[in-house]
């Protein structure tokens, strides 16, 4: 998993039937210095993250659908839990 | 499977369900001469690894074939404590 | 899941049997900003997108469930939505 944050939320009226009802995401994947890693992704929502939110995303298929009851669908991505804190001992 | 060092943790206490009890460690991936290299990922603990040690990760869906990972949206398992790497020349 | 822009279409009369009927767009990878970023790349219509459109696309082997159950389609880039808006904080 990676660790990224909530930047918006993406609004699309004509899309795959297994998307209908997800809440789409637009997350900024960060470097573990906080600085932004690559352009931002699309994640679906299964823990009704929010803008601002640092968030644990999973980006390995089966775990993205079936995180959000999907399974057999196209979907790379999802929020799988809100972050409290990440402790560094670097 | 790649090579990491364990450099941290990560607390969420909104999460699937699945990921209930799950100890989730930050690793920065090193290469084999031990070195940093620029990646990290978040993983799930299945063999009680500690802070600084260096660990094996199994990454994609094969992760969930780790002990307790079975069924649970899990891309990233530490399976291995690393004792020694060698390389040869 | 990625966003992008519709800027082109690959016409390819011989094909695999899967991709017969299906249109294949060329994507341009955007920002945040919505600037191209990237290299463009070519990807499987689901949704009846056309040029100029924003679009999602999802990629690999995920993609290829787009058509699921009818056809497994080989395609590790599949659009899968159009964006009416993008709301960022």
């Amino acid at each position: 998993m990676l660790i990224g944050k909530v930047i918006g939320e993406v609004v699309a009226t004509r899309k795959h039937a297994s998307h209908e009802g997800q809440k789409i995401l637009y997350v900024q994947m960060l470097n573990l210095d906080g600085s932004e890693r690559g352009l931002p992704r699309l994640a679906v929502d299964a823990v009704d993250a929010g803008v601002g939110d640092d968030v644990l995303v999973a980006q390995e298929g089966w775990s993205a659908m079936t995180s959000v009851g999907k399974p057999y669908s196209p979907i790379d991505m999802a929020v799988v839990g809100v972050i409290d804190q990440v402790h560094l001992s670097e | 499977m790649l090579l990491g060092r364990v450099v941290g943790t990560v607390v969420a206490t909104r999460k699937d369900p699945r990921l209930e009890g799950k100890k989730l460690l930050v690793v920065r991936t090193i290469d084999p001469s031990g070195k940093d290299q620029a990646g990290y990922l978040v993983a799930v603990d299945t063999v009680s690894a500690g802070f600084k040690e260096t660990v094996l990760l199994v990454s994609g869906s094969s992760a969930r074939m780790a002990g307790g990972c079975k069924d649970c949206p899990v891309d990233t398992a530490i399976v291995g404590i690393v004792d020694s790497v060698e390389v040869s020349t | 899941m990625q966003l992008g822009r519709v800027v082109g279409q690959v016409v390819a009369t011989r094909k695999d049997d899967a991709l017969e009927g299906k249109t294949l767009l060329l994507i341009q990878p955007l920002d945040r900003e919505g600037r191209d970023r990237g290299r463009t790349l070519v990807g499987v219509d689901a949704v009846g997108a056309g040029p100029g459109e924003t679009i999602y696309w999802c990629r690999g082997r995920e993609a290829s469930l787009a058509w699921h159950p009818h056809h497994i389609v080989p395609t590790e880039c599949a659009i899968v939505g159009i964006v009416d808006s993008v709301t960022i904080d």
